[in-house]
């Protein structure tokens, strides 16, 4: 009886540890890969930033019982046509805005971040904005002034006033717009659009 | 200003100089530690705690300001907004865990490797400067708070990403003094001599700060960047940080209770390949949603839902050894708190992140009030827990190594400490569910997630009045804080009982 058997001695553990460990990291590994290759901007689930000349949704799919993005024909932010460069510098201004302004402290993007302010996933589709016609100017007043032009929904939690400028607003709105068009699996589920009130 | 205001000013800020010191100097005779009684390795050790505790008290204030805005949003708006209140309580609670943990290794390695801490001067240099660094960025998001969508907001002010929202001068900074710990650590071990214990621990490390860089990155994607910035927060979270834990469960065991070291090195191997086997992979649960492939909803699901068992082990493991060792020991806070570790880790990680990892429940809850009932659980049951528990360790080494346990003095405070904490946090916990189950029904469920179901959601009662309660919670919870600082000053004062030296058996 003082023989330790082999599951219970401690060299047996270690290696079972360390296989483990790395076994789990190769996964990973090649998960990651294959992950980040299927999602650059331009694929299939993460469409082109020029994706902001056209007209998203997001609709539900009975026979995949979830909702996805569906894009459409031409339907330009603020009036212009972006070639691609120019669609990612405007995206690219309005992630970076969304850092440096620290959004994410208060509202979640992608779901993920806080609770006191609603998600952004879709903001560009929600139906908060009234009507596709309304809904830049609105976005851009919005932004750069929140406390006059407050959404509150009856909550009076009022966004701050984030010294955003006109351009880094549009940015952001382009970055939102793109953003809606992500294939998220699912994620809002039963999400009605703008689109689907008129 | 002209020179005679000058003059006037210097001996004026001398004289409050002057007055800070004798307060100081009074409050230091009050507390009366000798810092004689400790190695030089513990009295570093003992610099990262006292910073630790600081910034566990600014991470209660600022959630305290941020859940009354939930009461009443008018409060400091424009001033110290929602985000900033919330920025500063979440950086605060992962920096002051990292510093109770960067102590708790300076303290345990002397006595692992049988030798003093190599390098030990760098040692020091380095907590200034990671102190200096801490408190520059807290000022900065304090006063400048946010900046322009350039660059150079992001590299000197914050990076805007929740919990690693430092910006990335500090970045570099924490790394180069992580660098240094590392050394400290891995010349200590070779130094003196390595265990199981050591091995485990330098491994750890390097996949800690190895993954603090992968959050360094800014992209456009956002799909990528939420990737990346899961490979820090998740397996820090859910891999590192668990083994961390589980090195330093594994040396306080051996000595608060004197259990065998063979016994607790094959749990640790056993735990490491748990945790890293179920929590590497359950990473996915948090690609479901961000755009990446579908596979991902069951790599995640499947691989996520296995990490409560490590933590059952855990569990099993702490409340055998106290029990074949009958609860003997020298420290009886210590060992309080190293139980409430082990039932924390278990029900905030285990219970309640299981509770919501499946897809399938998971796209209701997501990003509702369910995920902050988890995480407060989970990071005060897992880790605030762990590092109580080394700070009572250490006080009691502090005092000359005297007896702290049945009979000592006063001790309704530590137990009082650790009433009014845990049930603060369980209370919010509770109440938070309550909030998330509310929201994952009207919002998500009934309403879709617009913007208008989202406030629906909001404006509910039972919204609003689970959001009493937990600011009610977090005031408890405030009140043990501060009973257990005062307790941490004092107790062991005037104890002349010395404690007897555990055996291992
Ligand atoms: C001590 C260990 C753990 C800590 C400290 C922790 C902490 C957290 C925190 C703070 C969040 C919210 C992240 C955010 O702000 O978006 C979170 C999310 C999550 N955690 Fe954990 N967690 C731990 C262990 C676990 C375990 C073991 C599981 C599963 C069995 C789990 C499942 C989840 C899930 C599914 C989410 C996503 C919530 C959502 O969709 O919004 N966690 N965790
Ligand atoms: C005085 C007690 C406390 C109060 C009043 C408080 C309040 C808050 C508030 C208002 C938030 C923001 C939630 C949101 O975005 O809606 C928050 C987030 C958070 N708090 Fe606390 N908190 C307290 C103590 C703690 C403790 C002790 C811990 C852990 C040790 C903790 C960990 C967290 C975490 C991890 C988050 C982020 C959760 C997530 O994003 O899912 N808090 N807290
Ligand atoms: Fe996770």
């Amino acid at each position: 009886m003082n023989e330790t058997p082999l599951w219970a001695s401690e060299s047996f553990w270690k290696k079972i540890a360390i296989w483990v460990t790395a076994g789990s990291f190769v996964i990973l590994v090649i998960l990651t890969m294959d992950s980040l290759s299927k999602t650059g901007a331009g694929s299939k689930r993460v469409p082109a930033y020029a994706v902001i000349n056209k007209k998203i949704d997001y609709q539900f799919k009975t026979a995949l019982h979830k909702s996805m993005p569906v894009i459409g024909d031409n339907e330009f932010l603020f009036g212009k046509e972006y070639s691609e460069e120019e669609a990612r510098q405007l995206v690219d201004l309005g992630k970076k805005t969304t850092q440096t302004k620290n959004c994410m402290n208060c509202h979640t993007i992608l779901g993920n971040g806080a609770y006191y302010a609603p998600d952004l996933t879709k903001a560009w589709l929600d139906q908060g904005w009234i009507s596709g016609e309304m809904r830049e100017n609105m976005m851009v007043k919005f932004l750069m002034d929140p406390a006059n032009n407050a959404r509150t929904f009856g909550s009076n939690r009022k966004m701050p006033n984030l010294a955003i400028t006109e351009q880094e607003a549009k940015g952001i709105i382009a970055f939102l717009k793109w953003m809606s068009s992500i294939d998220t699996n699912g994620f809002p589920y039963n999400f009605k659009t703008i689109e689907a009130q008129e | 200003m002209n020179t005679s205001d000058l003059n006037g000013i210097i001996p004026k800020s001398n004289r409050l100089l002057d007055k800070a010191r004798t307060y100081l100097d009074d409050f230091k005779a009050w507390v009366n530690l000798d810092s004689s009684n400790l190695s030089t390795g513990q009295q570093l050790a003992v610099k990262y705690f006292t910073v630790a505790v600081i910034l566990f008290f600014a991470q209660l204030l600022f959630g305290m300001l941020a859940a009354i805005q939930f009461i009443y949003p008018g409060f400091l708006y424009e001033i110290l907004d929602f985000n900033v209140n919330r920025m500063v309580h979440i950086n605060a609670m992962i920096v002051w865990m990292l510093y109770g943990f960067i102590g708790s290794i300076y303290w345990l390695i002397e006595d692992e490797s049988g030798t003093g801490i190599v390098g030990l001067k760098w040692a020091n240099i380095a907590f200034w400067v990671l102190t200096g660094a801490v408190t520059l960025v807290v000022l900065v998001y304090l006063f400048i708070q946010i900046g322009p969508g350039k660059d150079s907001s992001l590299w000197f002010i914050n990076e805007g990403r929740e919990y690693i929202e430092a910006p990335r001068w500090a970045d570099l900074g924490i790394t180069a003094v992580m660098l240094v710990f590392f050394y400290n650590v891995v010349a200590t071990f070779s130094k003196g001599q390595w265990s199981g214990i050591g091995g485990v621990l330098v491994l750890d490390l390097i996949a800690l700060v190895g993954l603090y860089l992968a959050g360094m990155f800014y992209m456009t994607n956002i799909t990528h960047e939420q990737y990346w910035w899961w490979w820090v927060i998740h397996l820090w979270v859910e891999a590192t940080w668990e083994v961390l834990v589980g090195v330093i469960m594994a040396w306080s065991l051996m000595k608060l209770l004197g259990v065998r070291r063979k016994i607790v090195q094959t749990w640790l191997y056993i735990e490491v390949a748990l945790m890293f086997g179920s929590g590497i992979l359950g990473l996915g649960h948090h690609y479901f949603w961000i755009g990446m492939p579908e596979y991902w909803l069951s790599v995640g699901g499947f691989f996520s839902a296995l990490e409560p068992i490590p933590l059952v082990a855990m569990v099993v493991h702490a409340v055998y050894d106290a029990g074949v060792h009958a609860f003997k020991t020298v420290n009886h806070p210590a060992l309080a708190w190293v139980v409430a570790h082990a039932f924390g880790n278990f029900f905030g990680a285990g219970v309640w992140g299981f509770m919501h990892t499946l897809p399938q429940i998971n796209m209701y809850t997501h990003g509702t009030q369910w995920s902050a009932s988890h995480g407060h659980l989970s990071f005060f049951g897992a880790y605030a827990t762990i590092n109580i528990a080394f700070f009572y360790l250490a006080i009691q080494q502090w005092r000359g190594g005297v007896w702290m346990a049945a009979g000592a003095h006063h001790a309704w405070r530590w137990k009082w400490a650790l009433g009014l904490l845990n049930a603060g946090v369980v209370g919010m916990t509770i109440a938070l569910l309550i909030a998330g189950y509310e929201q994952s029904f009207i919002e998500r469920a009934v309403e879709g997630s617009t913007w208008g179901g989202y406030f629906a959601a909001q404006n509910e009662p039972s919204f609003q009045r689970a959001m009493g309660w937990r600011l009610l919670f977090g005031g408890i919870t405030l009140a043990g804080f501060i009973l257990l600082v005062w307790d941490l000053l004092t107790i062991g004062k005037g104890e002349t009982r010395k404690i007897p030296t555990i055996n291992q058996s």
